[in-house]
């Protein structure tokens, strides 16, 4: 088992205007990207259990050109809502680095 | 056809080096954006830009005088950082200071992007406003609210500008990718080459080892490709780094959504071409049937006063979550009758604990400092500073069960220990308006500047 953290080369997270946020998860070689993929653990039943957020919102999409995996959902909140915690989504990643590849 | 983005955002900064490399070439456009949503609805309510005057001054002034000399178009999206008219009038006022100064003539086209109030209430009654995703429907109710609604135009007043003889333009609020693909459209390439293009240099050399919103970046559109080469030698474009910045801030990589369809990148290929630099083929636009704006509003949610301070006592830390619930109970009583509990809200942000990711925060462990910003949002002003100084007052000396450090609760870094931040707004308008003609939402205005 692998952290995914420690087989991919960028993991980030960003607002994709002010109602969604989406995540890059960028590996260095297609190895690695086929590894992940392959595995099927990010799906949209383990980021419905992290995020909270209903299966039918969550959006994956898979890059292959730059061995790439997407991930997109509804913020809970608008962006600069009184009670937002983070106004450009680009630390929203911390549950995503939980994840262990096998 | 070269096209020159300056900046990420201007403002932002870029090197000498790299427009002085970039200027070696035969450009054709320079152009930056000016703003974002990204830092959110503050600066759209406010009129303020989140730029600032010193910093875009700067970067104007190397760059415009060099475009009026070489009779190189200026374009300039997202003005003032957020593009309603108070950001237009302060961006302008910056132009007109570096022409004077400068002794530059030039004539500049600005264009106005917030939207008129009951054109938006017709166009809701006739149905033609629609949300994204999740988002409630669009009501009267929230147009009425909104203090400033601006609508993020394409191409088309873009190209209207340029074909009036536009020498600069300075435009409200933009798509990013309407300020750099206008004129190659205009001249005639491929519009899914052109919007692609633009994608990519809209953040500067975001695209490039080492990244940063902050230098030149330059674009060649070709018949059937483009070709990105950053003009600074430090910098060099790789068939990576292009390809994930076209996944930067999008839903789905595999198309751009834009106001007069959508490009289609499923059959786009990325080639490195020389060890610097990149070529793109195969993007294609397939123009929509309906033609869509995308607007943005913001009203006004209170006015916010916050005090920040860190706890030390393990004792307290380990019951922090029912301590602070016991504090907001303190402060109502406190204020009694003299503010109304629907005229405020406290937020006790705890940093090192959940304050970044909130629920959804995975690791549990409690760390032996926390750092608790204490977020008033009232009414007024002077809800929002008294509510503060209460709850502020109460967290030093509630007396928790347990309790040993019976001198008070937390370490304050400041004095004064409470910070009034002023009037807060919220995104109460995000939604997509369907238009007869893409040029309806805005107006164009040509002014002689500098003579």
């Amino acid at each position: 088992m692998d952290n995914l953290i420690d087989l991919a080369s960028i993991l980030r997270s960003k607002n994709a205007g002010p109602l969604n946020v989406t995540f890059d998860i960028i590996f260095s070689d297609k190895e690695t990207f086929n590894r992940v993929k392959n595995s099927k653990i990010i799906n949209k039943k383990l980021i419905s259990e992290l995020y909270k957020v209903d299966e039918e919102d969550i959006f994956i999409l898979e890059f292959g050109v730059v061995n790439a995996i997407k991930i997109t959902i509804p913020r809970k909140l608008t962006s600069g809502d009184i009670r937002d915690t983070d106004i450009y989504g680009c630390q929203q990643h911390g549950p995503l680095l939980t994840i262990k590849i096998p | 056809m070269k096209i020159v983005s300056l900046s990420g955002i201007i403002g932002y900064g870029y090197t000498e080096e790299g427009l002085k490399n970039a200027l070696k070439q035969k450009i054709d456009i320079i152009g930056s954006d000016g703003g974002s949503s990204d830092p959110g609805p503050y600066y759209l309510g406010s009129g303020k830009s989140f730029t600032e005057r010193n910093a875009v001054k700067r970067d104007l002034e190397l760059a415009l005088p060099e475009a009026i000399k070489r009779n190189i178009p200026f374009i300039v999206g997202t003005a003032g950082g957020a593009g309603g008219e108070p950001h237009l009038k302060w961006a302008r006022e910056i132009y007109e200071e570096v022409a004077r100064e400068q002794r530059l003539n030039f004539k500049m086209a600005l264009i106005h992007c917030e939207i008129d109030k009951d054109y938006l209430k017709n166009k809701l009654r006739e149905g033609k406003i629609k949300s994204f995703g999740n988002n409630p429907p669009l009501t009267e109710k929230d147009i009425e609210e909104s203090i400033r609604i601006v609508g993020q135009i394409g191409v088309d007043p873009f190209i209207n500008a340029l074909k009036n003889g536009a020498q600069v333009i300075l435009a409200g609020r933009a798509c990013d990718t309407a300020i750099f693909a206008s004129s190659a459209i205009k001249a005639g390439y491929e519009p899914g080459l052109a919007y692609h293009m633009a994608k990519i240099i809209e953040c500067g050399a975001m695209c490039t080892i080492p990244l940063s919103a902050s230098d030149v970046m330059v674009a060649e559109i070709n018949k059937d490709n483009f070709i990105l080469e950053p003009p600074n030698s430090l910098r060099k474009c790789t068939v990576e780094r292009v390809a994930a910045h076209t996944l930067y801030e999008q839903v789905n990589p595999y198309y751009i959504y834009e106001p007069d369809g959508i490009v289609d990148l499923r059959k786009s290929e990325f080639k490195q071409l020389t060890d610097r630099s990149v070529k793109v083929s195969g993007s294609k636009f397939i123009a929509g049937d309906k033609k869509t704006i995308k607007i943005e509003g913001v009203k006004l949610a209170g006015y916010r006063t916050i005090s920040i301070c860190g706890v030390r006592d393990m004792l307290m830390i380990k019951d922090i979550k029912k301590i602070l619930e016991d504090v907001k109970v303190k402060v109502e009583e406190n204020l009694g009758n003299r503010v109304s509990s629907n005229d405020y809200s406290i937020i006790f942000r705890k940093y090192g604990i959940d304050a970044v990711e909130g629920e959804i925060e995975v690791l549990k462990d409690l760390p032996h400092e926390v750092g608790i910003v204490v977020d008033v949002v009232g009414k007024t002003q002077e809800i929002a500073n008294v509510v503060c100084s209460i709850t502020r007052a109460n967290l030093l000396h509630f007396d928790y069960s347990g309790r040993k450090a019976t001198a008070g609760n937390i370490a304050f870094p400041y004095s004064p220990s409470d910070i009034p931040v002023g009037p807060v707004y919220n995104f109460n308008i995000y939604h997509l308006v369907e238009v007869e003609d893409l040029s309806e939402t805005s107006k164009i205005e040509f002014v002689e500047v500098g003579t």
